[in-house]
This record gives structure tokens, sequence and C-alpha cells, in this order.
């Protein structure tokens, strides 16, 4: 038996209308057990729309959707997959208890409740009722309810929207904990930060398609890539010739400032063939490759941007 | 081999009809202080104003109308019961819990049935609470009257749970039973819940016997009234027939829609 055969998430050429909006466009997305992948997107971008066919909660107008090799829904009745909606998803006049137990009676075997509550850092609200729980509160009571099912796959739709800061770290310190354990996590977000900091790996979507898919890094690259800096004697400035291309190059004052999307080839070249020193090299932040990618003056769809290789 | 041939379905037994379940949906409506006032307090109060002062007063046809204005109570409190309890798929929906329910392997029937049970559970607190109150206040029937009475007034309720489910599934309001509650007092009246159907005139006399109280109404008084006729239980089981198929396709519209 091996694990790596069949991946948390399958999905091919998803397409879906909503009348006259065409809200996802031809999106493939393939998951790996273990990843923590951040959804990334402005509002309306087809976060929620894609997430709700990936949950079987609404049906692909074309294209298929696999979890864990099943059928959506056959996937939710092993267990296999719980997700995090933004909002609703909780009964008022109940407890926090309650509800988790609840929840632990739809399935034939689940996690103790007190430990998910435990987990989820609410055990010390349970018999609080859910009216009565902040946001932050009412949030973790949605994880809590998805452990109970110990799912391979946790899917979370804009967790954090309308938390503060601290509840929002310690919601990610939550996550983050269970996710060191094996589970496989995919989260919607418009939060750059949230992207940056937790998730192993970066989808960016725009308008329906992925535009960028990558770690971090290689998102912060992909817009406008690094600036590399470095001091050259003005002597050797008929040396830049031979440089590899790159978008933009200035010379002023002894000081060499180059923008590429391959920072490490003009490092190299500078290295082994000029006399470039205090070399300095700074990848430009996820904001500007985001504000890059899904602007109105973005890369066009068809031409979306994926990295081969480990990711994880 | 793959992972995905290893784990086996983990849908719960029965399709999750189960005790928690219903224990936690039972402890929903007990909380809810106006299902309370809707189920057993109104009902109360239209006894003590129309049933008390003439409870030992014979009707037109010879029967005590003691008995016949609580027996018709106790069908009207135990039809709003279980309407109540059907129609709070509307506040589930309108909160989101339904949606959450289908991220588990929960069968939409099983889900249904638990409702059903529940309203069941709640109609039969009402009928008690209602004979309870009527045997305070000094109504007598022998014991075979109360149980058969009780019983009817019991298990027809279920139609009006479907009725509950049916509208609880078309509407998206919070406020449901604002809606049901006067529609309730309409059919009650209807029915000869609140008054015998021999005064109401013929026209209206007429209309009564399609109404979906009306059979039920009248099985649950044969006991003392003696009468019996067989378009009473087809009443019963064509209202039946049409909320729990309204029901159904409401409830799978709803299920696509969402």
């Amino acid at each position: 038996m091996t694990t790596a055969s069949v991946p948390a998430v399958h999905a091919a050429g998803l397409h879906k209308s909503f009348g006259k909006v065409h809200a996802v466009r031809g999106l493939d997305l393939t998951v790996q057990p273990g990843e923590v992948v951040a959804f990334l997107g402005p509002n309306g971008a087809g976060k929620t729309t894609t997430i709700d066919m990936i949950l079987g909660l609404s049906a692909p107008d074309q294209g298929n959707v696999s979890i864990f090799g099943h059928t959506p829904r056959g996937a939710i009745a092993r267990g296999q997959v719980a997700a995090v909606m933004q909002t609703g998803g909780l009964l008022r006049d109940i407890s926090v208890r309650e509800t988790v137990q609840l929840n632990a009676a739809m399935f034939d075997s689940s996690r103790p409740v007190d430990e998910v509550l435990a987990r989820a850092g609410i055990l010390e609200i349970a018999d609080r009722k859910v009216e009565k729980c902040s946001g932050g509160q009412q949030q973790r009571l949605r994880f809590a309810m998805a452990l109970v099912s110990d799912p391979g796959l946790l899917i979370l739709d804009e967790p954090t929207t309308g938390m503060d800061v601290a509840g929002r770290r310690d919601f990610w310190t939550a996550i983050r904990t269970d996710a060191q354990r094996g589970r496989t996590v995919i989260f919607a977000t418009h939060y750059l930060e949230e992207a940056d900091a937790y998730a192993d790996r970066i989808v960016l979507v725009r308008q329906g398609s992925i535009v960028a898919d990558g770690t971090a890094a290689q998102i912060k690259n992909l817009a406008s890539g690094r600036t590399v800096k470095a001091s050259l004697p003005a002597t050797e400035r008929g040396l830049l010739a031979g440089m590899p291309p790159v978008e933009g190059m200035e010379y002023d004052g002894g000081r060499l400032t180059v923008r590429t999307g391959d920072s490490d080839a003009v490092v190299r070249y500078l290295l082994n063939n000029t006399g470039a020193h205090d070399v300095e090299v700074a990848a430009n932040n996820l904001e500007e490759a985001f504000v890059a990618l899904t602007g109105d003056d973005a890369v066009p769809e068809s031409t979306s941007i994926t990295f081969e290789g480990d990711l994880v | 081999m793959s992972t995905a041939t290893v784990v086996q379905e983990r849908k719960p037994s029965a399709g999750g009809i189960n005790r928690t379940f219903l224990w936690i949906e039972i402890k929903r409506m007990l909380r809810n202080r106006r299902t309370i006032i809707f189920t057993v307090f109104m009902p109360a109060v239209f006894f003590f104003i129309f049933g008390l002062s003439n409870k030992d007063k014979l009707l037109p046809n010879g029967h005590s109308y003691g008995q016949y204005i609580l027996i018709s109570l106790t069908v009207y409190a135990a039809m709003t019961a279980a309407t109540g309890a059907g129609s709070q798929v509307a506040v589930e929906r309108a909160q989101g819990w339904s949606r959450q329910l289908r991220l588990t392997p929960l069968l939409p029937g099983a889900y249904i049935a638990v409702k059903a049970m529940a309203a069941l559970t709640l109609s039969l607190v009402a009928v008690v609470a209602q004979f309870v109150i009527g045997a305070l206040a000094g109504v007598t029937m022998d014991a075979q009257t109360w149980l058969t009475a009780g019983l009817v007034a019991w298990l027809g309720s279920l139609v009006f749970a479907a009725l509950g489910l049916f509208v609880g599934y078309l509407m998206p309001s919070q406020n449901v039973m604002q809606v049901l509650g006067p529609a309730l007092a309409i059919l009650a009246m209807l029915g000869g819940l609140f008054m015998p159907i021999e005064i109401m005139g013929e026209t209206f006399g007429n209309i009564a016997k399609f109404t979906p109280a009306y059979g039920i109404g009248q099985l649950a008084r044969s006991p003392i009234t003696g009468e019996f006729d067989w378009a009473w239980i087809v009443n019963v089981l064509i209202w039946l027939v049409i909320f729990v198929a309204g029901a159904a396709m409401a409830f799978r519209r709803d299920t696509k829609r969402v």
C-alpha cells in the first residue's frame, strides 16, 4: 500500500456560472496529502465557489472533483473531509459542547468531545450558549466540529474574517499545531500575511482561474522578482553587457541596482565575471506580487504559471 | 493498492437517527419559551376562556360542552406543537445549519425522521399538559375516552409536523411561526376545534369538511359523540399525503439550490 498515490484533492477543469457571472473558469488543482495550501485571491475571485464545489455543496457546470479518490459525498461519508465555513453553520440556542456532541452524533465513530474542544481551545467555554460566543470563539467552535471526524483534509473558507489580531494569531496557532500532525489543510484567504505565514504553498486565483501556484518565495519572485544591489567600479560597467537578460538596471555613483526574475544568475554573473562587492539581494514582498498578479492589468489568465518539483 | 479503497464509510447507524441527536432536538424545543407559549399556554388560556364557564352545559347534539372543547383544544395544542417543531427547519436553514449537516454523513431521510420524532415528542407534551389542565378543571371522561382522544390528537399531529416541514423549507424566515400561528388558528376554527361545525352555517360547514384539522378533530371526539365516518380518515390521509409530498418537494429544491 502506498500513501502517495492518491491526492488529497484533485480538481480538473472546474467551471461554474451564476447567470451571466462566470465565477470559476477552468480551474485545475491537485493537493497532495500533508500540504498546507493557501487559496489566495481578492474578494470575488471565485474562492468560495471553488470550495463549495470541492465539498460537493454545489455541482460544477463542467469538470470534476475527487477527494482522496472519492467523490466529495463519498469522502464526507467516510469522514475524510471537514470544513470551517466563513459564517453560519451553528445553532444559536445550544451550548458549545452540545454543538460538538450533535456533530459527533452524525458519525459512527468520532474523537472524544472534550478532546476536540481542548484542541480548539474552547474547553473552558463548553457550557456557553453559541449565541453568547464571540466571532473568534464561534470560529474555533467550527474548527472543533471539523475535528470531530478526524478528517484527512480540512478546508477553511476565510476562517479569520472579522477576528482581531490576537484572535487571528491564536486561531492560526491551533490550526498550525494541528497541521503538524499531518493533516492536509486548504484555506481560502484574502489576507496576504496569512498566506505568507501559514501556508507551504500558495495558489493565487484571479477571476475564477489560477494565475500562480508555488511557495510564498516563488510567488513573490514571480511578479517583479528580486532586486540585486552591488557596488561596482565604474571601469567595469562595460562588462554588464554580458549579463543574463534582466528587467531593469540602473547605475548611479558606483552602485548598481538590477531588477530581475532570476537573482541567482545575476549574482553569479556579477561575482564570477566582475569585481562587484557588497552584494545585496532583496525579495519584493508578497503584497507587490499579489497586486501585480491579481490587478486589472495583470497577467492574462491564459498564462498561468506553476512551479514544478517539490513544493512542500 | 491506493488509500482510497482502505477507508470505510462511516455513516452513522440508522443513517443518523440516534439518542444524542433526538435528545438535543427535544431539549432545544423545550427550552424555547415561544414554543411552550404556543403549545401549552395558549390552548390552556382558550380552555379557561371558552371551556370552563360552559363546561357543564350540553351542546345542541346532546354532548358535554366541557368534553367537546377540551378534546378539540387538545387537538389544536398538538397540531400547533407539531407544526412549530417542523417549521424549525426554516430557522436552521437561515442559520446555515442544514448546510453544515450536508458536510456530515447524516442521511437527509434521517434528519426528517428525527424532526418528526421531535415533533411527536412536543405534541405529546402538549396533549398531556392539556389533559392535566382539563382534569384539574373538573372535566371527567372515562379512561377509554381519554386514551383514544389523546392518541388521535397525538398521532394526528404528524400531519401538521409535515405541514411545518413543508412551510419551513419554503420560507427563509426566522419567524415562520408568526405566519403559521394565525394560519393554524384559522384552520382550527374551520376544522371545528373552536366551535362545533353545526353552528357555523351551511356554507362554512361544507368548506370545513375539506380542511386539514377537521378529520382529526372528528376522530378525536368520536369516543364522546359515538359517531364515525370513513371520510374523516380519508381527510387525514389526504392532507398527510399533500403535506409530506410538499415537504419532500421543497426539501429537494432546497438541497439543490444551497
